[in-house]
């Protein structure tokens, strides 16, 4: 009985996760580049780059839909329940697995939460900075969360996953996105190896992440246009 | 559209579908001819490109058969994709951003809605007069000095480019035909045939006889690949003569000039491409780059083809 109510309120979930894809594709024509892995649905996680709360859906957006089925983001409760309208779009779209930010005032621990996800056969989207990265470097130091995971799941398979050119579709601050190309690369997996420490290993995967932004174009690297006169 | 016109576009359609197929015959058997095993990248070049034409002749007749609100949506969609391939690449500043939001979400579809209106002396000043100071303006209140003038001599470039030239392909439509005739949509296959045809045969004969190149650090183009191609597109052009108001020898003059331009404009965009250091713009159609691309000597011939039309047989 409770399925058959909710059935109007999953379709009503899936027609809003096609149309998000859709304005995700008409704004930056997203693309996933498969450079280490091919798109299968294995149990995967995949930890990302943050700049933007658009970072999220584009990666949803390019995975394939018989991957996007059995993916779901972690995403910070906080955010995801604030309005109704987010608690639909979070847990119900994007079947997030949420967890609470706020060491001091929560009663679960969010690893149980993900580990849980893991074991029902879930691949993940997480992003390991933690929060949105607004400096100038590339990446804000990892939280210990992919190490733990890496740990307790061995068998799965930790994909860095370069999201690129957030940065400039849609700032923070600014309202209307731009309309300018996304792609979404895909790295080599990589796991915890036998006796590595922590911080070896989130070093390592950083490094893996890095490895997939594209190289800064050389007008890019230039501070001013500053031309050779003939 | 009058049934003369509807004959003529339906005429024109099988034409195009008989070279497609001509083609497509022509790729396959080269690719059969090759032994088991192995290919051939320039005939794996010419398939591909069989098949882009394939898809734009299919939406450029859907378009066509939805009449004047459907060719100018289409090339509003075209003028999109071009321009969010253009910022990809372009330099540009978190102060631009309003700026880059106005120009591809109000100054785009404004001046196809005036070619759509048919307000000639609007659509042809709205951006290089109107949007051209007012998206300095924007982008000067926002503050940051840093490469402004490059910054914002790249944005311009690219709304010119992508927006103000591509509508001039739609901007055909509002020509007035001198017998009174609603045929003007058949200019826009006209200039499309002969461009593609012309830059077909500039590749081919450059490829087996061209010798001297035109600029060797940017492109493979050679002089006699060159006048292949316009010698070719002048040739399409008298064949078709009767879609245009210009005669036959009219039509094969304005047909060269379009190649020509055409031609000399994917020499501008390749000398872009390498500052830029990008091979292709985009991956919009597989194989094939973006539309970019696709569209660079349509874009340097449309403007012209357009103004010389009206001036010329107005």
């Amino acid at each position: 009985m409770t399925d058959l109510a909710s059935l109007p309120r999953r379709i009503a979930a899936r027609a809003v996760g096609h149309a998000l894809a859709f304005v995700a594709r008409f704004i930056t024509a997203v693309r996933a580049d498969w450079r280490g892995i091919e798109p299968v649905a294995r149990q995967r996680v995949y930890f990302a780059n943050h700049v933007s709360n658009a970072d999220m859906p584009m990666i949803w957006t390019v995975l394939p839909s018989h991957m996007r089925r059995q993916t779901r983001p972690v995403a910070a409760a906080d955010y995801w329940l604030k309005t109704r309208l987010r608690a639909f779009v979070g847990p119900e779209v994007f079947n997030c697995v949420l967890i609470d930010r706020r060491p001091d005032a929560r009663t679960s621990d969010p690893m149980e939460a993900i580990l849980a996800a893991l074991d029902e056969g879930s691949s993940l989207i997480i992003f390991p900075e933690g929060n949105r990265n607004m400096t100038d470097d590339p990446l804000l130091p990892f939280r210990a969360g992919l190490y733990n995971m890496g740990r307790a799941r061995p068998h799965v398979d930790l994909v860095p996953t370069w999201v690129a050119n957030l940065n400039e579709i849609m700032p923070k601050g600014e309202v209307i996105p731009l309309p300018l190309i996304c792609t979404v690369t895909f790295g080599a997996p990589i796991h915890v190896k036998e006796g590595e420490s922590k911080d070896d290993f989130l070093k390592r995967a950083a490094g893996a992440l890095l490895e997939l932004a594209p190289k800064p174009r050389p007008d890019e690297a230039r501070p001013a246009p500053a031309e050779q006169p003939q | 559209m009058t049934p003369d016109t509807t004959t003529d576009v339906a005429i024109l359609a099988l034409a195009v579908t008989g070279i497609l197929i001509a083609f497509t015959v022509i790729g396959e058997s080269l690719r059969m001819r090759l032994p088991q095993g192995q290919t051939n990248p320039v005939v794996e070049a010419f398939n591909m490109r069989v098949h882009t034409w394939w898809g734009l002749a299919i939406l450029l007749t859907l378009a066509i058969l939805a009449g004047r609100i459907g060719i100018i949506l289409l090339f509003a969609f075209a003028s999109f994709a071009a321009l969010r391939e253009f910022l990809t690449f372009a330099r540009k500043r978190r102060a631009d951003h309003l700026s880059l939001a106005l120009a591809c979400f109000v100054i785009l579809p404004l001046q196809y809605l005036f070619v759509g209106l048919d307000w000639t002396a609007l659509f042809t000043v709205f951006i290089p007069v109107y949007a051209f100071l007012l998206l300095l303006i924007v982008s000067a209140l926002r503050g940051d000095p840093t490469g402004f003038v490059g910054r914002v001599a790249e944005t311009q470039w690219g709304l010119m480019i992508c927006v103000f030239c591509i509508s001039h392909v739609p901007a055909l439509l509002t020509y007035d035909m001198p017998d009174g005739s609603d045929r003007s949509i058949l200019l826009i296959v006209f200039l499309a045939m002969v461009i593609q045809l012309g830059d077909v045969a500039e590749y081919y004969a450059g490829r087996k006889f061209g010798k001297r190149r035109v600029a060797k650090e940017l492109s493979p183009k050679t002089l006699e690949g060159m006048a292949c191609g316009v010698l070719t597109a002048a040739l399409i052009g008298a064949v078709l003569s009767w879609v245009t108001p210009f005669g036959a020898l009219g039509a094969a003059a304005m047909a060269a000039l379009a190649s020509l331009t055409g031609m000399l404009g994917s020499l501008v965009f390749a000398a872009i491409k390498r500052d830029k250091g990008v091979k292709d713009w985009s991956h919009l159609i597989p194989g094939q780059g973006g539309l970019l691309d696709q569209l660079d000597s349509v874009i340097f011939a449309a403007p012209v083809f357009y103004h010389v039309t009206v001036w010329v047989f107005g």
